[in-house]
């Protein structure tokens, strides 16, 4: 019974390393292969580290590519992923608040219409997107993309759970008692005990829209509007790596070392988020369970 | 793939739940305020909503409909009748049959595994698994095609056993669902670890240790008493994941820029829409598509929220 048991356990730690084995080798592979030149990415092992100069050197190489043609790419994810995340939660917070809190006709229809878009995978809309957005002129303007991003009903879903679970409502009545008119409760009670609940929502809005590919890709047109997950493809076709044909319009060659060190670059705000952001999503998390 | 934002879902809603019911015995519903401030707090998201979800709908139907003599259905019979049309449907079908039974029996299993560990060690596994989420999309893509390239992937020894030498012999028309599967799981998986984990964490202790009295074994207990008690999240994965999976279009793109010419650029549904609409101009039957993908989402989405019982919001 016991050696079953143990024998049980080690075949679960096999398992579990393995998976772990297959998250973590390539982001490990990602961040040593940058330290690299081709040639040693080609011919070394997978898990040699190169050199530190020679990370600098692929850095300064990617960065400086065609001007500042990467720089651009990042403004521009920068620009469509905050001014979308900032829309988002604009709308997504006082309408969550106001699904859960307030009573108005239709209020169970829009719930009901709110959580069958938000399962929908928003890339079904793209065309139809692009489509509208070409009729009203919108196409190759920020607005495009940033429109789209705004449009969150899972953050609205989010923030009224939030909302009709976590915020006595005496505390409200109170605030109403004392003379507050609706927004003044909003702003003044409500609001400041949200915290958490923002930042979750802020959280996924930023990560879905630095990461979208899709819809930017559709709604951009040339190097000064794409965001960086265009420009990864961009990139790609213009390597000899994968296009031997490519002969590049650009001067500098793209090997592998610069691919990575590009798609590294290309994730790093959502990396450094999600290793920082732990704490606020755990608060954020485990704030609907607070008035259970 | 999947989208990221559904990864802490459930934990909320059950967490959320357990809330609602205790206020709900305080107080029926939602209380307090005038009809005139509920609207003025849902204005904003109401515009978006009619603006960039429910007009764009109705515009794709109505430029998928329209026919030279007022309203048919010639755009989706034309493109049904496309030698593209079937295969792309076909290879969107196999690459979700694999990636979804896959990744529910991984998750599952790696779930249920962790959540026997303690809580330091099952921290560090599950941020393990959940980090690859950060790359969903673009980035991840060019990854795997290092991970998939012989020359280059430190899985060469797996790939050298099917005699691969070059990305083109792993990127073989055959192999796509597989890779599409491995990449989505790669970037999904992590998310889904963490939410049947937290599911797991909603089970009573008593009833575990009830189980154990009474010599339930470790395996026993997991089929027994956790599987049956987080199944409706893993008909949520499921059903999300397929809606999710039913859209690909970054993975094929990519692969497709990098093999020139290995993946057709209108291997899944959307790209073969994309095509139709920049490549010939073909508005009307890329809405058509749009309309048929919308419909397997639309439908998708009712099951759950209607059938599901996952959403019991009041």
């Amino acid at each position: 019974m016991l050696a079953r048991r143990y024998a049980l356990r080690l075949i679960a730690m096999i398992v579990l390393l393995a998976f772990a084995a297959f998250f973590v080798v390539p982001m490990i592979w990602l961040l040593l292969a940058p330290t690299k030149t081709d040639y040693q990415i080609v011919h070394e092992s997978p898990f040699a580290f190169g050199s530190l100069s020679q990370f600098g050197h692929t850095f300064h190489k990617v960065i400086t590519y065609q001007g500042d043609l990467m720089v651009t790419w990042l403004k521009n994810s920068a620009i469509y992923a905050f001014g979308g995340t900032a829309l988002a939660l604009l709308a997504a917070i006082p309408a969550g608040y106001g699904l859960a809190l307030t009573q108005f006709i239709g209020r169970r229809a829009l719930l009901g219409i709110t959580l069958v878009v938000m399962i929908m995978p928003a890339t079904a809309l793209v065309l139809p997107l692009f489509l509208e957005a070409s009729a009203v002129h919108l196409i190759g303007t920020v607005w495009s993309v940033i429109l789209p991003f705004a449009f969150f009903p899972f953050g609205v879903y989010l923030a009224y759970i939030y909302f009709s679970s976590s915020i006595p409502r005496d505390l409200l009545s109170a605030a109403r008692i004392d003379g507050a008119g609706e927004w003044g409760v909003f702003r003044h009670v409500a609001l400041p005990l949200a915290r958490p609940i923002v930042a979750l929502v802020a959280f996924f809005a930023f990560v879905a829209d630095w990461n979208n590919y899709y819809l930017p890709f559709v709604m951009t047109y040339d190097n000064s509007q794409y965001p960086v997950t265009v420009g990864l493809q961009i990139l790609i076709s213009s390597s000899q790596v994968f296009t031997p044909t490519a002969s590049g319009s650009a001067s500098v060659e793209i090997f592998r070392p610069d691919l990575a060190m590009a798609t590294l670059i290309s994730i790093l705000p959502i990396l450094i988020i999600f290793m920082f952001a732990q704490r606020t999503l755990v608060k954020g998390m485990l704030a609907g369970a607070t008035k259970g | 793939m999947t989208n990221p934002s559904a990864t802490v879902v459930p934990d909320e809603r059950v967490s959320a739940r357990r809330g609602r019911r205790a206020a709900g015995r305080r107080n029926d519903g939602p209380a307090g305020g005038s009809r005139t401030a509920g609207y003025f707090f849902v204005a904003l998201y109401v515009v978006l909503l009619l603006a960039l979800g429910i007009a764009p709908t109705v515009y794709a139907i109505a430029l998928a409909l329209s026919a030279p003599g007022g309203l048919g259905f010639a755009h989706f019979v034309n493109t049904f009748n496309l030698f593209e049309f079937a295969p792309a449907f076909e290879h969107i079908f196999e690459f979700e049959g694999i990636w979804l039974a896959s990744q529910t029996i991984f998750v599952v299993i790696l779930a249920l595994i962790v959540h026997t560990l303690t809580r330091r060690v099952s921290t560090a596994f599950r941020f393990v698994f959940y980090l690859p989420g950060a790359m969903a999309g673009a980035a991840s893509v060019v990854v795997w095609l290092f991970m998939f390239d012989p020359n280059t992937s430190p899985w060469a020894f797996i790939l050298h056993a099917f005699h691969y030498q070059l990305l083109a012999n792993t990127a073989a028309p055959g192999n796509l669902p597989v890779l599409f599967a491995i990449m989505a799981f790669f970037t999904g998986a992590g998310g889904w670890i963490v939410i049947m984990y937290g599911a797991l964490n909603n089970i009573p202790q008593e009833l575990i240790e009830a189980a154990e009295i009474d010599g339930s074994g470790a395996i026993q207990t997991a089929l027994k008493i956790k599987l049956p008690l987080i199944r409706k999240w893993i008909v949520y994965m499921l059903v999300l994941s397929f809606a999710a999976g039913s859209q690909l279009f970054v993975e094929p793109q990519i692969l497709g820029v990098a093999t020139v010419g290995e993946v057709s650029p209108q291997w899944s549904p959307n790209q073969l829409a994309y095509n139709l609409a920049f490549q010939y101009d073909r508005f009307n039957d890329a809405a058509a598509i749009s309309v048929d993908l919308l419909v397997i989402g639309l439908l998708v989405a009712v099951l759950l929220v209607w059938r599901g019982k996952l959403f019991e919001v009041e």
